[in-house]
């Protein structure tokens, strides 16, 4: 092993060993071999204590919310709004009210991108985007453009993968709406500068819509501070249920938005005449909301929150400076994606194998990896790709895991070059 | 440095590396385009048919894909040269059956011959598309779908 390959044994900030414990499936075998599970970009894994509260919740909690006026209901309701008092704190947000449940962020970008378009979108405006952005920040506001006859830019990427921010400002004018882009992207892990992003779009007076679907699970977050108008998450990126997710909006916005979803609880009144509207953030969240995911959701927050979220973001950094240093060791392996602040997920291509048979020899040994283009195809045609094998890290991964990993790589090479 | 697959046998690497019919044939009498948008394989077969007899007499490929898309292609172009279009069809519902796992070539009657090669796709139900292509692209091309197929 080379000498740049020893920097995190001993790590003192997480104790990944008693960390793993935590997380029932990591002790589980694939096709015979231990699961090396490395696909956190596109879900994760739950850790024992979300498992038993979600349980114990459906087994001696579980009541509607907002309905009824008896003590399930009651109950249910006070956990269901703690947690989103935790999602706020979670992320930085002034009032819990701000947060507005979805089933994720795919649903979070459409209900933005429908609601605020249908407010304040007109001919001729212009939306920006980039060209590194999840097909869940593409094709909603593509959908918007053409039906508001609006267009649509993409701020482009340098060969590293990270946003060219003069080009940015040359973009931006007095034309521009919104602006959506990702905090992390998920095709290659760059790390955007969403503060500055949000600051150059609010001087021409744009909104912004950062989809925090990566960054949640991996950072501190402060959506004040970085100033943006909406910020979007996925539970089942961040340790919890899959179904529940949501956005941050700043109120005095939500309060101008006209709702996406109607129907029942998102109403002051209705006659059938004329219904009003509730307030937000109950206007947009018509139905019976995924209650038990909502609960799960708030016990994954509490252990992140345990955990401490500079020591998830110091740990994970550190797997990708190892991680990086093996694969540059690699003949034959390119890493797509090279910002300067990245998070820890590795998109790579293996010159000797397409990425598909690359993740099912992976499978062989245990390994689970993405194949693909990470619902990112704009961005695999800006690298000239037609898809890349992703290995994407959590705090609960450990350094030997990432050996193994380079040595499967290793071994499908020679075996795909015999 | 090997893996308990019955995957990538060594015909499958094989052709892979060396795909046989890999190039255009100019006046084809038939042709059709075929995408897998999931994995990006991307494939074109041509075909030039004799018109009385239904005799496939020559068949070829060209395109890019991962080392089961190549490989399927390329078997299929061999196994098929010089026979009918009937048996082309027929062929493709067997393969097709056979990697869903629907059939087993060790037990039901089929005349799959080496193209059995690609029977342990069906432990693999995110790769059977990979295997498939070349087929649904085969019988885009007889039906004449100048549009193209595409398997989602
Ligand atoms: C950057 C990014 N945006 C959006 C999404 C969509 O999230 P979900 O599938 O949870 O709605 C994902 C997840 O695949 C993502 O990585």
């Amino acid at each position: 092993m080379s000498e740049s390959n020893t920097v995190v044994t001993g790590n003192p900030v997480i104790d990944v060993d008693k960390i793993r414990q935590d997380f029932p499936i990591l002790s589980t075998t694939v096709r015979g071999k231990p699961l090396i599970y490395l696909d956190n970009g596109a879900t994760t894994h739950k850790p024992l204590r979300v498992i038993e509260r979600v349980r114990k919740f459906d087994a001696e909690e579980y009541g509607t919310v907002r309905r009824g006026a008896y003590k399930l209901c009651e109950h249910s309701t006070q956990l269901y709004e703690g947690v989103r008092k935790k999602v706020a704190d979670f992320l930085g947000a002034e009032k819990q009210g701000e947060i507005v449940f979805t089933s994720g962020t795919t649903q979070a970008i459409n209900l933005v991108a429908y609601s605020f378009g249908k407010r304040f979108i007109e001919k001729d405006d212009e939306i920006i985007i980039s060209n590194i952005e999840h097909h869940a920040n593409t094709v909603p506001w593509q959908i918007v453009c053409e039906e508001r006859g609006a267009k649509l830019k993409v701020i482009p990427v340098n060969d590293d993968g990270e946003l060219v921010m003069e080009e940015y400002e040359k973009l931006l004018s007095n034309k521009t709406r919104m602006v959506a882009v990702n905090h992390v992207s998920n095709a290659l892990g760059t790390i955007n500068p969403v503060k500055e992003i949000t600051e150059k779009a609010h001087a021409v007076g744009a909104r912004v819509l950062i989809d925090g679907a990566q960054s949640t699970p991996h950072m501190k977050l402060d959506v004040q501070e970085i100033g943006c108008d909406f910020y979007t998450f996925s539970g089942h990126k961040m340790y919890a249920p899959s179904g529940i997710g949501g956005v941050y909006g700043k109120m005095d916005l939500w309060e101008e938005l006209p709702p996406y979803v109607t129907g029942g609880d998102m109403i002051m009144q209705v006659t059938l005449e004329k219904t009003t509207y509730a307030k937000p953030p109950a206007r947009f969240e018509a139905g019976t909301p995924p209650i038990t995911q909502v609960i799960g959701l708030g016990e994954a927050i509490d252990y992140l929150n345990e955990i401490g979220m500079d020591n998830i973001a110091a740990y994970e950094n550190s797997l990708l400076e190892y991680g990086t240093s093996l694969f540059n060791d690699i003949d034959g392996v390119r890493i797509i994606g090279n910002a300067k602040n990245k998070a820890a997920l590795i998109s790579f291509y293996v010159e000797a194998a397409h990425p598909h048979d690359v993740v099912t020899l992976l499978d062989q040994d245990g390994i689970s990896c993405r194949g693909g283009h990470h619902c990112a195809q704009p961005t695999m045609i800006r690298f000239g790709v037609p898809a890349t094998t992703r290995a994407s890290m959590a705090f609960y991964n450990k350094t030997e895991e990432l050996d193994a990993l380079a040595e499967s790589i290793k071994k499908c090479i020679r075996f795909f070059s015999a | 440095m090997s893996y308990d697959n019955e995957l990538y046998q060594q015909v499958i690497l094989d052709h892979n590396r060396k795909p046989r019919n890999f190039r255009e044939i100019k006046d084809a009498t038939h042709s059709c385009h075929g995408v897998n948008p999931l994995c990006g394989d991307d494939i074109t077969v041509y075909l030039d048919v004799d018109d009385g007899e239904g005799v496939i007499n020559d068949l070829s490929f060209q395109g890019s894909g991962c080392a089961i898309s190549k490989a399927s292609t390329s078997l299929m172009t061999t196994f098929l040269k010089g026979k009918k279009i009937d048996l082309a069809r027929k062929t493709k519902e067997e393969f097709h059956k056979m990697i869903l796992g629907e059939l087993d070539p060790e037990i039901d009657e089929h005349s799959l011959g080496k193209l059995t090669l690609f029977m342990g796709i069906r432990e693999y139900p995110s790769r059977t598309k990979c295997a498939s292509l070349a087929w649904h692209t085969l019988i885009g091309a007889l039906d004449k779908k100048h549009e193209g197929v595409s398997t989602e």
